[in-house]
């Protein structure tokens, strides 16, 4: 498939039909709509001033600020041991439910795919306000506890999305080379499945993790005065007034963000 | 003319090696019965509930009066009339997701061609660059949103230069245009996986066979992307529906959305079982949309999928 051939010649002039005129335009306007509060927080998150819109000097005192503030330590550590044991049980459930479905016969299919779809097209207020439901009819106390069964619930769908997509893209032959060998269910889990979907499996939990972090919805009515995670902290900081500490935070979660990414693209080029 | 991509042979059933027991499936099932279908089962049930005289949650008499709320007021002096502040409520969630869709569209399908169509090493910075909004905290994003359209921030400033008035934070404009930014990466992407895939050798085949460029664009390229634009309208519709966080913090409370009026009567409200009712009309009214989109993309004999 070459693309060599990119225009045509008629009437006389030449029409490229992979330009079209106002494309390139909307594109970096949108690039620059995207990024542009992003760079706004970063910028302000150096700024001395107080108030948040006007520019004094550069400073870094608001990261100082951060790192003092013993709420926001408390915050991230709730948000980071949530965000940790669901992700291990979400992958590793979606990792079970990614396998277990290929054998399934079709009424159990679609009663599982209608479970794990529905975190995806439900609006989340309506599961958070049923677990806090839940939560409270069978006297799970709101905590972290709680929080760990939410997050899992909800990320077990986002784990399973590469997971399923590299299973449907397997070459079967290992494995029947594996079973005529004489290899028997569980070896060719262990030898050949989970290696050959490890690499959907890092991308499952790594997905997994990036929800579970950045959820706030359910973190908010379930979570309880006690395990405050840190988007929780960062929206009563914000609601109603611009502080240049939450831009500071940011600065960092983007950067956290940032970093992750780039690390987990490394890891997979060198897998590769 | 139809983009069909069809779904890949059913595998055997049973007795392939590797495919390991469908009992792997149960503790996910399981699991996922017990916090995702009871909370949704528990929404329902409390939805025909009364509300408690004093506290939170439910008294067990059943009861339609929650239903009947979304719709008509009961006055003090025991007359009804209808009440329409909810079906507003409603209908604002529907018109600022519909205005949503509708602007990330299009500006979704010219960035979304552009991309495609640049070589491989910019199309893949380009295409990151399109992603990484998603692993950011929408949270953050919302944040930073408020500060760009804030009176005194850089948009107010500039416009300021020129002494025109610029105030829409903490009101409807505020919210569609946070609502805009935050889901605009979710109608980029899929129609770009669908533009990515199509070969502009057709295009030009169209064109030397005399048909102008509008034509190429509409009987051409259009068709071919329809998959990923229509799962871009579920990805950007669906969540747009329920959000909670543009309308609480660019509207300012004053353009409540379904979300905020579920949140508030789970919160300061203290009706659990008119909020859930409301959350179950939601949730009619999401599964509604699932429908005709599903439809609309059996039709066309497309494969779409939605979850």
């Amino acid at each position: 498939m070459s693309h060599t051939q990119t225009s045509s010649r008629k009437r006389g002039k030449l029409v490229n039909l992979r330009n079209f005129p106002g494309f390139k335009p909307t594109a970096w306007f949108v690039l620059f709509f995207l990024y542009s509060p992003l760079l706004y927080v970063v910028i302000y998150s150096f700024n001395s001033s107080r108030i948040g819109a006007v520019w004094e000097s550069f400073s870094v005192k608001w990261y100082f600020r951060v790192f003092e503030n013993t709420d926001i330590q408390r915050a991230l550590k709730n948000s980071l041991q949530v965000g940790l044991v669901a992700t291990i049980l979400s992958t590793t459930l979606a990792v079970m439910a990614a396998l277990g479905l290929l054998r399934m016969q079709r009424a159990g299919k679609a009663v599982a795919m209608a479970l794990i779809g529905a975190p995806l097209i439900i609006a989340e207020i309506v599961l958070a306000v049923g677990t806090l439901g839940l939560f409270i009819a069978v006297g799970v106390p709101l905590g972290k506890v709680g929080l760990m069964v939410a997050h899992t619930a909800f990320c077990i769908p986002f784990a399973l999305l590469p997971i399923r997509a590299r299973l449907s893209q397997l070459d079967m032959a290992p494995f029947e080379a594996a079973s005529d060998l004489g290899a028997n269910e569980r070896q060719i889990l262990r030898r050949i499945t989970l290696p050959l979907l490890a690499p959907a499996i890092f991308a499952g939990a790594l997905l997994a993790f990036a929800i579970s972090i950045d959820d706030f919805i359910t973190s908010f009515f379930v979570a309880g005065p006690g395990a405050t995670t840190l988007p929780v902290y960062i929206f009563g900081m914000i609601r109603s007034t611009v502080t240049p500490e939450v831009n500071a935070i940011s600065t960092l979660l983007l950067l956290f963000s940032g970093s992750v990414l780039i690390g987990s693209y490394l890891i997979q080029r060198k897998r590769r | 003319m139809t983009a069909v991509t069809t779904p890949p042979k059913k595998q055997a059933q049973r007795g392939r090696p590797g495919q390991s027991s469908p009992k792997l499936a149960y503790l996910p099932i399981i699991f996922l019965a017990f916090a995702i279908g009871v909370p949704l089962l528990i929404i329902v049930v409390y939805s025909f509930l009364e509300k408690p005289s004093q506290g939170t949650g439910v008294k067990w008499v059943f009861t339609l009066e929650n239903y009947k709320a979304l719709f008509i007021q009961e006055k003090l002096d025991g007359t009804t009339a209808l009440d329409t502040r909810y079906i507003k409520v409603l209908w604002t969630s529907f018109y600022y997701s519909l205005l949503t869709t509708v602007v990330t569209l299009a500006l979704s399908i010219p960035v979304a061609m552009w991309i495609a169509t640049r070589d491989a090493r910019k199309r893949n910075l380009l295409v990151a660059l399109v992603t990484l909004p998603f692993w950011i905290s929408i949270l953050i994003r919302t944040y930073g949103m408020r500060q760009i359209v804030a009176d005194e921030g850089p948009i107010g400033k500039f416009l300021g230069i020129f002494n025109i008035e610029w105030s829409i934070l903490y009101s409807p404009p505020a919210t569609i245009l946070g609502l805009i930014y935050v889901f605009l990466p979710f109608m980029i992407l899929p129609i770009y996986a669908s533009a990515e895939r199509f070969d502009f050798r057709l295009a030009e085949a169209a064109y030397d066979l005399g048909a102008k460029r509008m034509t190429v664009v509409r009987r051409v390229i259009l068709p071919s992307i329809r998959p990923g634009v229509i799962s871009g309208i579920a990805l950007v519709f669906i969540p747009a529906l329920g959000s909670f966080l543009q309308s609480d913090m660019l509207g300012g409370g004053k353009t409540n959305m379904v979300a905020n009026v579920i949140a508030n009567n789970f919160g300061q409200a203290r009706n659990w079982p008119f909020g859930s009712a409301l959350a179950v009309l939601l949730i009619v009214l999401t599964l509604l949309f699932v429908l005709i989109m599903q439809g609309a993309a059996q039709r066309r004999g497309d494969k779409v999928e939605l979850v």
